[in-house]
């Protein structure tokens, strides 16, 4: 059996680590290109979004790899996802694609039914070694995670934004590589050492928050890195949505570390109070969380279409007016046109700079109490 | 006498001005872009030296539009801006305390709101380019009408006819609808000024509040049937500077001339010879290195390579202009 499972950021080496533990051979497929889209885009409904057609691109390159089972999460609510699984097994087999589907159902707050899907999908292991899987798998996971944090503080500061991100991108694909606990620790340190020697600048940085759709945010091919051209804008980028989070909050049931999802969930009220699917309220809410925190500005990103988004944008009007934070919305599909994006992307934090360096000299004159 | 370059370069028109040191504006050149950058933003440099006649002596070049980056490659711009910011600096300059910029330009058209000369907020429009240049464009040559004569021909009118706004397609089908049934071309023209106004307020401008003064820029200003459109849903008066086509411009030359002040360090310009005496080419490749096969362009001067884009994984880019980048910052 030769397993594979659509991209999703950085997710791919915590769950390559969580398959290869339940001793199945694994088969990524290749890093998402103009193929994948050109191949997903061929084959998938046109009103489909985004996260749709790059699943199709991802399943067909890791196919004509070798692959010959595919793992895909399900879902269920007012957002298209919770189908997508069925529709691509669907397209697959009247492509006549010889494979089978697994799908992951989240079984929210009971962790005993996930170690048991996860042992039924591995060939002969005991649900101890399931349970080894699982925790290299997290670990390797917040190792990344530590490194995308520090690299989204460090971006921003650094002079030489090229020689950051490729310190970055070798720690990643070290933490990838080893298969062993100890290793990850050294290097996960070593690119913290690295990155923190980096010479830094001592101009203003902007802190923006990026909210919206889970796969957008966590998928740079599918928002053309945004993240990274605000960070070489010297602005501190913060997301609403980590992996981590992710996994501890709607599969391990905030049984692992200390969860903000109800706090979150409160800051969106009053503006929204009802769970709208997908992550419209939490887009709300961190909305209102970043305000809170003194960001500088909201961006907002998700899929051309995304239903829980659209609703979470009319929301953020009065969110942006209210709590007194600039809001910008973009959304994304298959094309090419990087600068119309990179134009907006530049007039905003444009905007949030000329800003805060106003707000800067009024409050040289009368100093506010420090320490904020 | 110093002076500063302003070039903006657009998908339909390309714009440059030259400012001398106490901000007159001394030349504006508005040319039709035509596909080809490059060979308009050689004409339109040898259009201002040959009205000026003398040797120049530019201080600074600042670059906007979405030929920005082109437009520093052969120039070398000490600021290359976005459009929004270019624009609001232009317009709080020639009227102070304005609250509301309408720019309407070839395929884009933006709001920028405006508080004691920052902005506040803005939009561009996203999806539909029904309502900008282009269309309009598109529609004169349709109905054999000099794109100058269009607005004339909407002024005249007494009583606009109701047009689909919500897309370009719908509008066109209605014009032509409406014009079969034998209303008079004025009014059917001056009912599209409407139609595309209409459309503006709903999808760029919408939810925004839109206070006086308004200033309403870009080459669509030209027509003046939209400002009068305007006036009329928006119920208050809208202002058009003279050099109404060329703001991006300025606002780029003014941006040069704020960053040259400030800077100790030599200019970026590359000199009148560099851009007129140089043959310049572009050819693009497919990069091999891996499954993205990004189309990288290369920007040539006589055979020296200036630069490259196009790549995602900047390859190609930093090849040229690493040394260059940490140089600046």
């Amino acid at each position: 059996m030769k397993v594979t499972f659509p991209h999703m950021g950085n997710a791919h080496i915590p769950i390559k680590t969580l398959l290869k533990g339940l001793q199945l051979e694994v088969i990524p497929p290749p890093p998402i290109s103009k193929r994948t889209m050109e191949l997903g885009v061929k084959y998938s409904p046109e009103f489909a979004c985004l996260p749709l057609k790059v699943n199709m691109g991802n399943f067909i390159e890791a196919i004509e790899a070798g692959a010959d089972t595919i793992v895909m999460a399900g879902g269920w609510g007012p957002c298209r996802f919770g189908y997508y699984a069925q529709v691509e097994r669907d397209i697959l087999e009247n492509l006549n694609y010889d494979f089978r589907m697994v799908i992951l159902e989240a079984p929210d707050s009971r962790l005993s039914e996930l170690l048991k899907q996860v042992k039924s999908l591995g060939e002969n292991v005991s649900l101890w070694e399931a349970w080894k899987a699982i925790r290299f798998a997290w670990y390797k996971l917040n190792a990344v995670e530590t490194l995308e944090k520090q690299f989204e503080y460090y971006l921003p500061r650094a002079i030489d934004k090229d020689e950051i991100e490729r310190i970055f991108d070798e720690g990643l694909e070290n933490i990838d590589r080893t298969d062993r606990r100890e290793e990850v620790n050294d290097y996960t340190n070593m690119c913290l050492k690295k990155m923190h020697e980096q010479p830094c600048h001592n101009q203003p940085i902007l802190r923006i928050g990026l909210v919206g759709e889970i796969y957008t945010i966590l998928e740079p091919a599918t928002n053309y890195d945004v993240a990274r051209y605000m960070g070489r804008l010297n602005a501190e980028v913060t997301r609403s949505i980590y992996m981590s989070e992710w996994v501890n909050d709607h599969l391990l049931g905030g049984w692992i570390k200390k969860s903000r999802h109800a706090e979150i969930i409160n800051c969106a009220s009053p503006y929204l109070n009802y769970w709208v699917g997908g992550h419209g309220r939490e887009t709300v809410g961190y909305t209102v969380d970043f305000a809170r925190k003194q960001y500088d500005g909201v961006v907002q990103i998700g899929p051309l279409t995304c239903m829980p988004e659209i609703v979470a944008q009319s929301v953020l009007e009065k969110v942006s007016k209210r709590e007194k934070i600039p809001c910008m919305t973009m959304y994304f599909d298959e094309h090419s046109g990087q600068t119309g994006i990179y134009t907006r992307l530049e007039a905003f934090i444009d905007m949030l700079q000329r800003k805060s360096y106003l707000q800067s000299s009024v409050s040289q004159e009368k100093p506010i109490i420090a320490g904020i | 006498m110093h002076y500063y370059l302003g070039v903006d370069i657009g998908s339909v028109s390309s714009n440059f001005v030259l400012m001398d040191q106490y901000g007159i504006i001394r030349e504006k050149v508005y040319l039709r872009t035509l596909g080809n950058p490059v060979k308009a933003i050689k004409e339109g440099f040898a259009q201002i030296k040959s009205r000026q006649g003398e040797q120049l002596d530019i201080q600074g070049v600042g670059t906007t539009g979405s030929g920005r980056h082109l437009a520093d490659v052969l120039l070398g711009a000490d600021v290359v801006k976005n459009e929004i910011t270019a624009h609001a600096v232009a317009a709080s300059a020639l009227f102070p305390g304005v609250r509301t910029i309408i720019e309407i330009g070839g395929q884009d058209s933006k709001i920028i709101i405006l508080k004691n000369g920052i902005v506040q907020d803005f939009a561009m429009n996203t999806v539909c380019a029904a309502g900008t240049g282009s269309f309009l464009d598109q529609q004169a040559a349709r109905l054999s009408i000099a794109i100058e004569d269009f607005g004339d021909y909407a002024v005249r009118s007494r009583q606009g006819i109701r047009i689909a706004g919500r897309c370009g397609v719908f509008a066109e089908s209605d014009m032509i609808h409406k014009q079969q049934m034998g209303y008079p071309a004025e009014d059917i023209i001056m009912g599209l000024c409407e139609a595309l106004v209409r459309n503006y307020l709903n999808n760029v401008a919408k939810g925004k509040k839109i206070e006086e003064p308004i200033v309403f820029q870009g080459g669509v200003a030209a027509n003046a049937g939209i400002k009068k459109a305007f006036e009329k849903v928006l119920n208050s008066q809208v202002q058009v500077p003279e050099p109404y086509e060329v703001m991006g411009a300025i606002g780029a030359a003014m941006l040069a001339q704020e960053e040259r002040e400030q800077s100790q360090a030599p200019g970026n310009y590359r000199g009148d010879d560099f851009i007129m005496e140089g043959e310049f080419k572009s050819s693009s490749h497919e990069c091999k290195g891996c499954p993205n096969l990004c189309e990288v362009v290369c920007i040539k001067r006589n055979q020296e390579i200036l630069a490259y884009w196009g790549d995602r994984c900047k390859k190609w880019e930093n090849s040229i202009n690493r040394q260059d980048k940490l140089q600046v910052i």
